[in-house]
């Protein structure tokens, strides 16, 4: 019988975990983002319900992430939550206020302002914190012994602020797309203007980001420039172009789903760009998915769950897709 | 970690705990509850209980997305401040809590969406399915945290490998083991008492103003019969659980008791001062002979004191024995509510008692009291470890500086008072409403 590599099966189901992240929280996230620029309250309003059945789902695949990496790798997560307790720790205040909002902003016509503001605010700082947490961990961690070894502010750097102002571009973008995708009419209209600007600032930041990145370390240089491995490797910029001419062409002829579809492609390229100069480090450059294995006893028996589970919770989330399918009615229809 | 870092951590830990439970504790009640009223309405066709639906549901919702950011907060917690804990304890707990994520939190988002907004969409039928997903998805989270919570109580099953970590050796035996079963029946009760208590004083407001409304009615009627069932039902299962913590963890015991010293025939300390300093309990009021009475069940039942472990190894008497205290009390409140009112309803007085009604509103917050009190009780209790026996709490924590666990320490502090406080506000406005269509 072949051997089953339960570490790399795990870190599989976790990449697609974290994607799934960073795709679905990544549109809800944006429609934060892009809130205030809403000029008229109608459409925050249909904004907001474009969302609110199924945030709560998407924002669960962080806690598969969170947790998962807890399960699986603990290692990992006790040395990368450490290095990054700040980025962390915002991120978490950022969800709590815009996770609230959803409720409480329909709760009062007082102080409807305020969640207004905690939403935008809330969803911007996850967004930037996220990004930054992400160049925190592409720079590298350091490590001695079983634990983080490095200062409180290691963190921030000009290039962990870059990633994380490009991670709020790209949410915008998704935002925006899906907005495209779910409204009509003049929230339609100015959803394809947000869609032209966070297109531009967020290909500029991919490109900005794969071009710092390679001089980081050497072994991101390897990856990417090494012969005969950029054959192999050049694909990804290469299909990376092609994303944004779908991009660009669907807002100019003003398609509704090619330019949602073309920004999640974008998302999931960035994300296999990740992949090829990670692997296979959890902590880059210190830990790899299988120092940072738990036993196979751990490994196996929540792998025995999660075939299971993770294919049902992708029929019934995709259930819920479909039930709340269609254009947001203009004026709610909620049950708010 | 020095020592003013653990301390703030465990500060930490403690005050986003003691917020987050509050919330589940009411979704599990309420998730429940919105089943059996929709049923209801299914079942009889009477609008009253959709309307009773459409009523609790607002609340719902207020209580739930609270419970999920709250929530969010503790899974990372784990990382921030106790990454020590994390890596050796992590093969252990990280898989239940995967099944937590997997089996309950994913199964309550994605059926959420449609039972707040999906009726008119799915149907009554299907909607009322998205319904029970949610109630079954608030029960299995509760499973998972507290066979946890229970591992780290009473671990069995695990076995320690060459770096130091807990590895599983068993799986039924850490899921299921010692206090896992005591633990979570109390949890759930308490959920529900909590839930039942927060309805009833809802609907005992709405009866003091218009005694006739039926939904008012319904409401209070269906939470004193929880109060008058579940209460001593509780009680049952809290003796059991207090037996079983005697059985594995007795120095948690003793500090619930205030006992310092070893007795044969040990009184029943009923009020007084656990001083940890001296090694007594100051201005002790006891009743012979009825501590031993209690927990051996036998008049002469010799029960341990603190004094039998070294002073390291003891948990904060004077904590735990006033949280246990305060758990009870609130126990004995309820079970006095659930007995009152049976015996006004057998005289068909149960909706014109103002007393009654007034006290049911005033209780309306004493499960949660009770909840949080017996968390700190179970807790503080296990202390000065978190893996009990095994692992001290001040070897689990990350090297942190006080200053980073500090700051962020206000900030949630900040954060929690100003944001829980706006949705505790918006949830008692909107049970002042009237429950009408």
């Amino acid at each position: 019988m072949m051997h089953l590599d339960l570490a790399l099966v795990w870190a599989g189901i976790l990449a697609f975990a974290v994607l799934a992240y960073v795709v679905l929280d990544g549109f809800d996230l944006g429609v934060g983002i892009l809130f205030p620029f809403m000029p008229d309250e109608k459409q925050r309003d249909e904004m907001m319900n474009s969302v609110a059945p199924v945030w709560d789902g998407n924002e669960t695949w962080l806690v598969l992430g969170g947790g998962g990496l807890f399960a699986v790798f603990p290692l990992a997560y006790a040395i990368i939550m450490p290095a990054l307790y700040a980025p962390v720790i915002a991120l978490l205040l950022g969800l709590v206020f815009r996770g609230v909002a959803f409720e409480f902003r329909w709760k009062t016509e007082r102080g409807k302002f305020l969640w207004d503001g905690a939403f935008a605010a809330g969803s911007t700082l996850a967004a930037f914190a996220q990004g930054i947490a992400l160049g925190a961990l592409v720079q590298g961690i350091p490590v001695a012994g079983r634990a983080y070894a490095g200062g409180w502010w290691d963190w921030l750097t000009p290039f962990s602020i870059l990633t994380g102002i490009a991670l709020v571009f790209g949410y915008a973008l998704l935002g925006a797309t899906w907005l495209i995708y779910k409204t009509q009419g003049h929230t339609q209209q100015q959803a394809y203007r947000f869609a032209g600007l966070a297109g531009g600032a967020t290909l500029a930041a991919i490109g900005l980001v794969s071009l710092w990145t390679p001089f980081l370390s050497e072994l991101f240089m390897q990856r990417w420039f090494s012969w005969p491995r950029i054959l192999f490797v050049a694909p990804v910029p290469a299909l990376v172009v092609i994303a944004a001419y779908v991009l660009i062409n669907g807002l100019r002829r003003r398609q509704e789903l090619s330019p949602f579809l073309a920004s999640l492609t974008l998302f999931v390229l960035c994300f296999a760009g990740l992949l090829i100069s990670f692997f296979p480090y959890l902590v880059p450059t210190s830990v790899t998915l299988w120092e940072a294995a738990a036993p196979p006893s751990s490994l196996g028996f929540l792998l025995a769950g999660a075939a299971f589970l993770i294919p049902v919770i992708l029929v019934y989330t995709a259930y819920s897709y479909w039930v709340f399918r269609g254009k947001i009615e203009p004026g709610g229809g909620g049950y708010h | 970690m020095d020592i003013d870092a653990l301390t703030l951590a465990r500060l930490q830990f403690a005050f986003t705990v003691s917020f987050h439970i509050i919330f589940p504790a009411i979704s599990i009640g309420l998730a429940s509850y919105l089943a059996v009223l929709e049923g209801l309405w299914l079942f009889t066709g009477r609008v009253v209980f959709l309307d009773l639906f459409n009523y609790w549901k607002k609340i719902f919702a207020v209580a739930f997305g609270m419970g999920v950011v709250s929530g969010i907060v503790m899974s990372y917690q784990f990382g921030t401040n106790w990454s020590v804990f994390s890596d050796k304890a992590g093969p252990v707990i990280g898989p239940l809590m995967g099944y937590e994520v997997l089996t309950a939190f994913f199964l309550e988002a994605g059926f959420l969406g449609v039972m707040l907004f999906g009726l008119s969409r799915v149907g009554p039928r299907l909607h009322f399915l998205a319904t029970l997903m949610v109630a079954l998805g608030t029960f299995l989270s509760a499973f998972w945290i507290l066979a946890v919570s229970s591992w780290m109580q009473t671990p069995a099953g695990y076995e320690i490998n060459d770096v130091g970590q807990f590895v599983p050796a068993d799986w039924a035996a850490i899921i299921f083991n010692p206090s896992f079963p005591y633990r979570l029946v109390h949890m759930l009760l308490a959920a529900y008492l909590s839930t039942a208590f927060i309805v009833g004083g809802t609907g005992a407001l709405h009866l003091l103003r218009d005694a006739t409304l039926p939904a008012s009615r319904i409401m209070f009627s269906m939470a004193m019969w929880m109060a008058a069932l579940v209460a001593p039902l509780q009680i049952v299962a809290g003796d059991f659980h207090g037996l079983n913590t005697l059985e594995h963890q007795p120095a948690k015991v003793a500090a619930m008791e205030g006992h310092f010293e070893t007795h044969a025939g040990a009184p029943l300390i009923l009020f007084g001062w656990p001083d940890m300093e001296q090694e007594r309990t100051r201005y002790a009021v006891a009743v012979p002979r009825l501590g031993s009475l209690i927990l051996t069940h036998d008049w002469n039942g010799t029960v341990r004191g603190l004094k039998e472990w070294p002073p390291a190894d003891r948990p904060n008497a004077t904590i735990v024995f006033w949280s246990f205290r305060v758990m009870v009390g609130a126990g004995l409140a309820m079970l006095a509510v659930g007995v009152w009112s049976l015996a006004l309803r057998v005289r068909r007085r149960l909706y014109d008692q103002p007393w009654l009604l007034r006290t049911s509103v005033a209780l309306s917050p004493i499960g949660i009291v009770a909840v949080i009190a017996g968390w700190i009780t179970t807790e503080v209790g296990r202390q000065p470890y978190t893996v009990y026996g095994l692992l001290r709490t001040a070897e689990s924590a990350s090297s942190i500086d006080a200053a980073a666990v500090g700051a962020s320490l206000a900030a949630f502090a900040l954060v929690y008072f100003a944001v829980f406080g706006a949705g505790a506000f918006y949830m008692l406005r909107l049970m002042s409403q009237e429950p009408r269509a």
